[in-house]
């Protein structure tokens, strides 16, 4: 294979949202050649899409507001099962990233006093939300996009080059890591414009791949979120964490048919929205679990004061976290008092004036307005949950963001850990700068540190394009497309939101099932942008990745944040001390372990009340926290800030 | 359930095409590029078609349809007549790659040569203080979306290929105005840079970029006036005209380009 584009980098970023940026301005700032590889077009990563805001507890509208508190609310909006060292790393870290955006040049909202505004959002005890209007992410990826070309610019004066040190490879799709000895030794792909093949030499590769909604029938996510970076991962043997966790928002358009699963920011709850039912009634009073009925408010006037005075009023329940939100949606719409198009009322236009709305919700009111008919200022709205997120990722090291193979790092939604069962809103964005900077410090020192580079095995570059090419060699094979809209309706039915142990079992039948469709689906001709080719080289990921869910789901018999088992209602503490870690062969075989979750110094449980962690913890557990002196390591971390 | 509508979608390469005619089911509510969808699902497996949030918040489905520059996500089946033929053509200005998806590699030079936005010098990364009122000039710029539509419309490039070498377009443009109106931003010759080095002067206001923007920015009226005539006033200015003459960027001609080109 002589005619393959060869390049040799320092550090591979695959993945150009907000975790893949930031990794490469890091590794960048680091000195190390960087190169970052995206499918879509430079700035078009799925992170432009988020909404409502990055959470960082800068304690700009409620001075209240700290590190400790964030870990809390991180903690308990995952239900115990986030990795205690990332959610840590992240409340403490995530304003300084925050802050950082602004001398990249950020314009986000502000308070009165000039600094960056901050809204209320579901699960959070604070208005924490940095925001622009209801287009966070799209200035978040603009300014990192700003930032990598001023990085350029700068390369630009000094050498005459402006791609010397960091360049972007967009409409590029990498298809293959390569692994010589262990190690990462580079990664193989194809250029979208012309079908033709690259090779990247590099010693490290920072996967920053983002998720895996399209392989669901009713999703928020884009096109983009086929599970690459989980299934390269795992081809490459490190191992995915927790791939049952999957998020469904509560609000997704429910109509017309062709924007179901579109998003509906929680903002609009967070700003004032609240959930009807057919009856008229705010049924999410009915649906507070005992471990938030301290938090919230308990009458529909309480929850209403709570708006301007949230020091001496508890939080409606509507913004609760997700999980609990979208469960409460299921439920009414299976009661029968769902909304005309199986969904539930979402409104803020009988409680708030319409010049407000177009204020803070700017693009949902066009959204609405443009594909639904819908004027959000005058109805309310019909939303019912989408598939969403996913919380599973892959396994790393929280400081490091080192995955199990040497060279292989993760960071954002790509990897798993960090949200334990349930994200809250919010904490992706902040998570992708804090995590994507360590990661790219990471990797940078892992290149630092090599005495020889891996060379990669021309055998494995053979193979890579074998396989990427086997899709044009099967004359009369499938219709990828048509697999794919199987897929998603077997993880839509099967997997979804609410799960059982025979649905379960099916789903992974009909997995293996389709695995032998997906290895017959043939590509039409011509490698020049054949969108056909690339959905026939995107479902053997997808495939995999949503094995691991099955798998993960149909093993953990309890119902925890983003995985609700019917026949395991409630969660169980004997559970939260297991993680489930996915691994596969190089042929694809895929294989469940539980391995135990790391626990939690006393000092960061002594955040927490007695009484809170006994509704999540055993009594061997409550047992070590008795014995602890309280505050021990709390109070030094309190200064360290 | 659906009725059957016609559809010409252009197909071909940077070097032959042609338009290609699709009979295809369209259901309630849907946007062109569901359509768009539904022919490679069904006809034309390897149509080519960027796309990517399908919510009009990327900027990545630009086409043509019936001639007006759009974003097929955001252009409902709805607003065509029912026995209306729909054509689907890539952007013009920007060469084929295949199908509907155009090299838009001018854009990204463009602001790869654009000056980045200069943080204050002695302020500390969250010290930065800016009132709301002053901050929302330049959010309106940072709206954008780099759908390109703008881009594509300005006739100053539309059906000249030659102005693209002086000429950056209404994205930059609305790039260079938010820098400028940025409270903190350290530079302080940006309109200098946009009228020298990013050919503002081209611009002869038809406002056709404001027009077809998806977002609603006020290109023509908020930035681009804005900048031009700010220009002009320090253009005049006798101190500001002696500091430019002894400390001349580089590059920067010296004479201002013709107004009424394009
Ligand atoms: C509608 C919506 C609203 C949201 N709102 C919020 C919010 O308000 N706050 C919040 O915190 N979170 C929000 N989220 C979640 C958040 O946006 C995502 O989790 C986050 O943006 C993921 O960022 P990332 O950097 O991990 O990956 P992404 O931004 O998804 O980027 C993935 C990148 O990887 C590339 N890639 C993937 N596979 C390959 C491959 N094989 N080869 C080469 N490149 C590849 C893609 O092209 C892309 O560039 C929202 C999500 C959605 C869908």
């Amino acid at each position: 294979m002589t005619d393959i584009e060869r390049h040799s980098y320092d550090v591979v970023v695959v993945g150009a949202g907000g975790a893949g940026l930031r990794a490469a301005i890091e590794a960048r700032l680091a000195g190390k050649r960087t190169a970052i590889i995206c499918k879509s077009l430079f700035g078009k990563a799925h992170t432009v899409m988020a909404e409502g805001g990055a959470a960082a507890a800068m304690g700009n509208v409620n001075p209240n507001d700290n590190w400790q508190v964030h870990f809390r609310d991180t903690m308990r909006g995952g239900k115990f099962m986030n990795h205690w060292r990332m959610a840590e790393l992240h409340a403490k870290e995530a304003p300084e990233r925050i802050w950082e955006l602004e001398t990249y040049g950020a314009l986000f909202d502000r308070t009165p006093d000039g600094k960056i505004s901050q809204r209320n959002f579901g699960g959070h005890e604070y208005p924490r939300l940095a925001h622009v209007g209801d287009r966070t992410g799209l200035e978040l990826i603009r300014t990192l996009q700003q930032k990598i070309v001023s990085l350029q610019q700068d390369d630009f004066a000094e050498t005459g080059d402006y791609e010397a040190k960091i360049k972007v490879f967009a409409e590029c799709t990498v298809t293959e890591l390569l692994v010589t000895d262990g190690r990462i030794a580079g990664a193989f792909g194809y250029q979208r414009e012309s079908g033709e093949f690259v090779l990247f030499e590099a010693p490290a590769v920072v996967l920053a791949t983002g998720g895996i909604g399209k392989s669901f029938k009713v999703t928020s996510n884009s096109w983009e979120y086929t599970g690459d970076g989980h299934a390269l991962a795992l081809r490459a043997g490190a191992k995915l964490l927790n791939m049952e966790f999957v998020q469904f928002h509560p609000t997704g358009m429910v109509w017309p048919p062709s924007v179901k699963g579109i998003l509906v920011t929680e903002s609009v709850r967070g700003d004032g929205g609240v959930l009807r039912n057919s009856e008229g009634k705010r049924f999410m009073f009915d649906y507070v679990p005992d471990v938030f009925r301290k938090q919230y408010a308990e009458t529909e006037d309480e929850g209403d004061r709570w708006y301007t005075d949230p020091d001496n009023n508890r939080r409606p329940p509507e913004l609760l976290p997700r999980d609990e939100v979208a469960r409460a949606i299921n439920a009414e719409v299976k009661a029968g008092r769902g909304s005309p198009h199986g969904g539930v009322f979402l409104d803020i236009a009988s409680r708030r004036s319409a010049d407000y709305i177009h204020k803070r919700l700017p693009s949902m009111y066009h959204q609405f307005k443009e594909l639904a008919d819908v004027d959000i200022t005058k109805e309310p709205m019909e939303v019912g949950p989408t598939c969403h997120y996913v919380m599973g990722g892959v396994e790393v090291d929280p400081d490091t963001a080192a995955a199990a193979v040497p060279g292989l790092f993760a960071a954002g939604e790509v990897s798993g850990g960090m949200h334990g069962s349930n994200r809250l809103g919010g904490n992706s964005l902040s998570d992708l700068l804090v995590f994507g900077k360590r990661a790219g410090e990471g990797a940078a020192s892992y290149v630092d540190g090599l005495a020889e580079r891996p060379a990669v095995a021309q055998a494995d570059v053979d193979a890579a394009s074998e396989e990427a090419l086997a899709p044009f060699a099967r004359e009369g094979g499938e219709n990828p497309y048509e697999v794919h809209s199987e897929l998603q309706q077997t993880l839509n039915d099967l997997v979804g939101i609410i799960r059982r142990e025979e649905e379960l079992t099916t789903a992974v039948k009909r997995i293996a099932e389709l695995r032998a469709r997906v290895d017959a689906v043939a590509a039409p001709p011509g490698r020049k942008y054949n969108p056909g080719w690339h959905l026939c080289l995107d479902l053997r990921n997808m495939l995999l990745v949503g094995e691991c869910v099955a798998r993960a789901a149909l093993e953990r018999q309890e119902s925890r944040g983003g995985h609700t088992r019917d026949d395991y209602p409630g969660m169980n503490p004997e559970w939260r001390k297991v993680n489930l870690v996915c691994s596969s062969s190089p042929a694809g075989d895929v294989d469940v372990v539980r391995q135990p979750m790391p626990v939690m110094p006393m000092g960061l449980q002594h955040l927490f009340d007695r009484a809170e962690l006994a509704k999540y913890v055993t009594e061997e557990e409550l047992t070590a926290y008795d014995a602890a002196p309280s505050g021990d390591g709390a109070a030094d971390e309190e200064e360290e800030n | 359930m659906g009725t059957q509508r016609h559809f010409r979608i252009w197909r071909g390469d940077d070097e032959t095409g042609d338009l290609v005619d699709f009979d295809v089911e369209v259901n309630e509510g849907e946007v062109v590029l569901d359509i768009v969808h539904r022919v490679q699902a069904t006809q034309a497996p390897d149509l080519a078609v960027r796309w990517n949030c399908k919510a009009g918040k990327c900027g990545s489905c630009s086409a043509e349809i019936n001639g007006m520059p759009k974003l097929m996500c955001m252009t409902r089946m709805s607003t065509f007549g029912r026995d209306e033929t729909v054509t689907v053509t890539p952007l013009r200005t920007f060469p084929v790659i295949r199908d509907l998806v155009t090299d838009v590699s001018f854009n990204y030079r463009k602001a790869r040569e654009m000056p980045a936005f200069a943080p204050p010098e002695g302020v500390a990364p969250g010290e930065y203080r800016m009132q709301q009122v002053d901050v929302e000039r330049s959010q309106e710029f940072r709206k954008c979306i780099e759908c390109f539509l703008c881009q594509n419309t300005c006739h100053v490039v539309r059906d000249h290929e030659e102005n693209k070498q002086a000429f950056s377009g209404p994205r930059l443009f609305i790039r260079a105005a938010e820098l400028d109106m940025h409270p903190l931003d350290a530079k302080d010759d940006r309109k200098e840079v946009a009228q020298a080095e990013q050919g503002l002067g081209y611009c002869n206001i038809t406002k056709c970029c404001t027009e077809v923007c998806p977002e609603g920015i006020h290109i023509t009226d908020n930035a681009i006036i804005p900048m031009k005539e700010r220009v002009v006033d320090r253009r005049y200015d006798p101190i500001f005209w002696l500091g430019r003459k002894i400390f001349r960027r580089p590059g920067m001609p010296e004479k201002p380009a013709d107004g009424r080109r394009g």
